[in-house]
């Protein structure tokens, strides 16, 4: 996507928290998704690196949660503004799944979510005028930056698959 | 898929089911899927009130995937059900799902006229530019230079412009959507679903398996240049020069929608047949 | 010869004489004197100003069948009247009432050895000012069945009562002048004319009745693509539906017309549409789609003559086939067929009653023939038959649409109903409605779906059984009248034979058949068509006796109930 336009406004304490949590939980919602997909079709390796990655995104979700405190970041959330335009931060591509890929892709898609992530609050740090939206803008990015470098260590257990890695030798199923 | 959930259903979960798509991943349509669960939720409608109804073809087995009522018709018939339902049933959402080849090929005569009649409902073509269910030949959108099995070295015909013909057969509000943005396409469905009449949403949606090249599409997508048009004739000269990935609310028309009048009889029964009385 | 129960009139003419309108109401006044009647009409290929004759029949008996002969023939003109040809027939019994400048007889009618009277339409009707030579014709008509001329003025003030005091006026002395030409007319017969019938009585067509009795049956929904001969159906259906508080919707073609009374019938309304052959050629997808998912809906098929777009203005029996067998894999579903103008009322009524019950579509085979004929008859009753489909409600836990529950049947929950969510399909399905290629679900569905028709109970309305006799005359729709005036005459000439007409033809019945066979010997098979369809349906379906014989033809020409009698009486055992 050509430059994210319609991203939203962050004015608020409140308004990044939220943010936040949607990252994490479009994150969330999304690994589960594929892990479902790599299910349906029989791809078990993928199946448990996506469940994993979906475990650890709940896991950051439900931190927010509890960090954000007595702001009701679920509510806030779905009141904000959609992105709109552009892909939100951290959204994995489904675009990029494919039925027989490998640890390595999946690792791929998320480290690319990842960096989003990372240069979203990156972005809100250096651009915000709010001293607390600030402080907790670069408490995300630092939390990014770390899950950036955990995901670079996992894949370097998995090497770059060869280049015949989706070649099928059955041809596609016509259903109807 | 609980019988028992009194809530107000608002959330995107609550209107998916829990049947898994047989969709290949890397498929638009997963996106698609998702912009349809986040507008209903939007929208705050009980999923038992939304009918989702449609063809034959990849996009046309979205139905089942949601937790809303469904109709998976025949090939290319999706807009005369929707449109039997809608008129007996007006307190009902109807959207309508098909693929550029269901909907564009054998469906192209129903679209004509789906658009002209106005009847308030929303009708979502995922357009893959192919025919992927049964193996990729050439759809009414696809290239004229596309190679396949069917149309060896291409067709060679200019592909259709379907904006354009909606525009031409009355549709009331139309829009192009690219899947990979989930969230825009999710609220140009919630709008064109409030929308009232006919409100026609292309959606370009990748196919992965019969169309690799389509990944590109993300980087050739952009915001469409103007703002939405009411004017007909602006709006044509719009989507007859656009590349084809405008994305955006093109056009809102104010046609009023077709909308008989049912539900309460005016006469008794025995006075029809006064007709026939000597 | 003529039946001295019943009296036949032809009216004939063309280049915008006005012949079918005089015919129309010659049985508006005899029906309100107390004559039962049939009118039907045969008419050439143009538009406008072709040859047209009205052909009428009137008795003190129900009329459901017009005679071969004509007592009386009155020919406003003979311009191309030869194309009627063996359709009217006259005899030496015949009185032929002829303007001497209209033209060459036909030689049917020529040949016939009939009594010509000369009477100058043409020059009559220039001396009235605006006169029209069919009112003239009527008056004649109308005084030798020995009707009253205020009679006759009552229905044109009625029914020309839009067209201004000029035309009433013209066309009243146009009468008056006809009935004064027939003073003094022998009509060669004596005739009991009828006593003043008390109850109600009703002018109606057969499409009009199946309309009629769609709405009584339930039809709240109607797509509509006209094609020859159901048009009417719809056109009556357009404003009585919406009185009802339904609706009807013009469809683009038949393949929008199937899918959306299926859209409708999904959505709890019970659906309708009305076709001819081509357009239930084009709806089979469809119906096999309302079969598969379990949809009640309607399609009346006025049967024409075929194959493909045939004769569209006349009658024929052979879409039974595609009607029953027509849909691609196995899909039982309801066919059924009225017997009468008034039948069709019934039938139609039942039909939806029907559908909604088994949650399938049901074909009524109609034709043209007691489609677009206008009967006089008596009111028919009402019948309690109306459409219910089982719906699921209050549901508990996880639904299953296609689990069988009674009989086969299972309740259909409606779009609006919580807890219901399903998605209808044609793909192959489990209980739950989810598709699948396994085999357990897929015997499974069939056996509902062949089940619940098998199970059901259709009473005595299957067939029409009458008679004794060790002969059976077997037909189906518009030719069990002519099959009952058959028997009757033969039963005169001291040949008993018995009428068995299935007004159920799928699923068929073969313990009711059986016994309604029980001790005949041999079988008459009488039915329109050249592939002798229904014969082949009996045999497969059904035992037959081991003597039969089949009296079958295409349209045009109706089997009349002289060639019935005949076939009895010539087949002695």
């Amino acid at each position: 996507m050509n430059g994210a336009v319609g991203v939203p406004k962050i004015t608020s304490l409140a308004d990044l928290f939220a943010v936040a949590y949607r990252i994490e939980a479009d994150a969330v919602e999304r690994y589960e998704l594929l892990a479902d997909q790599m299910e349906t079709h029989n791809n078990p390796e993928l199946v448990a690196v996506f469940r994993d990655l979906c475990r650890a995104e709940k896991i950051h979700r439900d931190e927010i949660q509890r960090l954000a405190g007595d702001i009701d970041v679920v509510t806030h959330a779905r009141q904000l503004p959609c992105w709109g335009r552009g892909d939100s931060p951290e959204e994995v591509d489904l675009g990029a799944a494919h039925y027989m890929m490998t640890p390595w892709h999946a690792l791929q898609m998320a480290l690319e979510g990842e960096k989003r992530a990372l240069d979203f609050f990156t972005s809100v740090m250096e651009t915000t005028e709010d001293s607390q939206v600030k402080r907790l803008a670069e408490e995300f990015a630092e939390e990014e930056a770390e899950h950036v470098n955990l995901v670079h260590r996992l894949l370097r257990r998995y090497p770059q698959p060869a280049a015949s890695w989706s070649s099928d030798p059955d041809p596609p199923i016509a259903q109807e | 898929m609980s019988g028992l959930d009194t809530r107000l259903a608002c959330k995107p979960a609550d209107y998916k089911s829990d049947i898994k798509p047989i969709w290949c991943p890397g498929c638009g349509d997963y996106h698609v899927l998702m912009s349809f669960t986040r507008a209903f939720a939007e929208l705050g409608l009980p999923p038992e009130q939304i009918v989702v109804v449609s063809g034959i073809g990849c996009s046309s087995r979205i139905p089942a995937y949601t937790n809303c009522y469904g109709f998976h018709g025949v090939h290319g018939r999706s807009l005369a059900l929707a449109a039997g339902l809608k008129v007996t049933r007006p307190e009902l959402t109807v959207v309508v799902a098909s693929g550029d080849g269901d909907g564009y090929s054998i469906g192209g005569n129903h679209f004509l006229h789906a658009c002209r009649r106005n009847i308030d409902m929303t009708y979502v073509v995922m357009d893959n530019r192919v025919y992927g269910m049964t193996k990729g030949q050439p759809s009414p959108t696809t290239e004229p230079d596309f190679d396949t099995a069917l149309s060896p070295g291409g067709t060679g015909l200019r592909p259709f412009h379907p904006l354009v013909i909606a525009l031409a057969s009355g549709a009331n509000f139309i829009a192009r959507c690219f899947s990979g943005e989930p969230n825009a396409t999710a609220s140009v469905l919630v709008e064109a679903i409030r929308h009232p009449g006919f409100s026609f949403v292309e959606i370009l949606s990748p196919c992965v398996t019969f169309r690799p090249d389509e990944s590109e599409w993300k980087h050739l997508v952009h915001p469409a240049p103007v703002a939405a048009t009411s004017d007909p004739g602006k709006a044509a000269r719009r989507i007859m020069t656009d590349d084809g990935f405008n994305i955006g609310v093109l056009y809102r028309g104010d046609r009023k929608p077709y909308a008989p009048q049912v539900g309460r009889p005016s006469v008794e029964l025995s006075e029809l047949e006064k007709d026939f009385e000597l | 010869m003529a039946d001295r129960q019943s009296v036949s009139i032809a009216i004939m003419g063309s280049g915008g004489a006005g012949a079918l309108t005089a015919g129309n109401f010659l049985l508006e006044a005899a029906s309100a004197a107390g004559w039962q009647g049939l009118l039907s009409r045969t008419v050439g290929p143009q538009i406008r100003g072709g040859e047209a004759a009205a052909l009428l029949r009137l008795g003190t008996q129900p009329v459901e069948c017009l005679s071969e002969k004509f007592d009386l023939v009155v020919g406003i003109d003979w311009l191309n009247a030869h194309r009627f040809g063996a359709e009217i027939q006259a005899g030496p019994q015949t009185l032929v009432i002829s303007d001497p400048r209209g033209g060459e007889l036909p030689p049917a009618i020529a040949s016939a050895g009939a009594r010509i009277f000369e009477v100058p339409f043409k020059n009559m009707a220039k001396a009235i000012p605006n006169g029209r030579a069919n009112m003239i014709a009527l008056g004649i008509a109308g005084r030798l069945l020995g009707l009253a001329l205020d009679l006759l003025s009552k229905v044109i003030e009625k029914r020309l009562s839009d067209k201004g005091e000029d035309a009433i006026a013209a066309s009243r002395a146009g009468i008056s002048a006809g009935f004064d030409a027939a003073a003094g007319l022998d009509f060669g017969l004596r005739f009991a004319p009828p006593k003043a019938q008390s109850g109600r009585r009703w002018l109606v067509s057969g499409n009009e009745a199946a309309a009629l009795g769609a709405v009584r049956g339930g039809i709240r929904f109607a797509a509509a693509y006209p094609i020859t001969p159901a048009t009417e159906i719809l056109e009556w259906l357009a404003p009585n539906l919406a009185k009802m508080g339904g609706t009807l919707l013009q469809a683009e073609d038949e393949l929008a017309a199937i899918n959306m009374i299926i859209g409708a019938s999904f959505g709890g309304t019970p659906a309708l549409t009305a076709t001819s052959g081509p357009g239930l050629s084009l709806m089979i997808e469809a119906l096999g789609l309302a079969t598969a998912a379990e949809m009640p809906i309607v399609v009346i098929d006025v049967m024409r003559s075929g194959p493909s777009t045939g004769i569209p203005t006349k009658s024929e029996q052979a879409d039974l086939n595609i009607a029953v067998y027509g849909f691609h894999g196995d899909a039982p579903h309801l066919v059924v067929a009225p017997q009468s103008i008034g039948d069709c009322l019934f039938t139609t009524q039942w039909a939806t009653y029907l559908a909604e019950a088994l949650q399938t579509p049901a074909i009524v085979l109609s034709d043209q023939f007691i489609g677009q004929a206008r009967a006089a008859i008596e009111r028919p009753a009402d019948v309690a038959f109306i459409g219910q489909r089982l719906k699921a409600t209050d549901i508990a836990g996880a639904y299953k649409r296609y689990a069988a529950a009674v009989n086969g049947i299972s309740p259909m929950a409606i779009p609006g109903t919580r807890g219901g969510q399903y998605t209808a399909d044609g793909l192959t399905h489990t209980e739950r409605g989810t598709p699948t290629s396994g085999e357990a679900d897929h015997a499974a569905q069939l056996d509902k779906r062949r089940d619940k028709l098998e199970r059901f109970n259709f009473g005595d309305h299957w067939a029409t059984c009458e008679g004794t006799g060790d002969l059976a005359v077997i037909t189906w729709g518009s030719l069990t009248g002519a099959a009952r005036e058959g028997i009757e005459h033969a039963a005169r000439d001291g040949v008993e034979a018995s009428l068995l007409a299935p007004r159920l033809l799928s699923p068929v019945q073969p313990e009711r058949f059986a016994r309604a066979l029980e001790g005949r010997k041999r079988a008459l098979i009488v039915e329109q068509s050249h592939g002798a369809q229904f014969y082949r349906y009996l045999r497969a379906h059904y035992d037959l006796p081991d003597e039969v014989r089949v009296l079958n033809r295409p349209g045009p020409l109706p089997i009349r109930s002289s060639e019935v009698h005949r076939a009895i009486t010539e087949w002695r055992s």
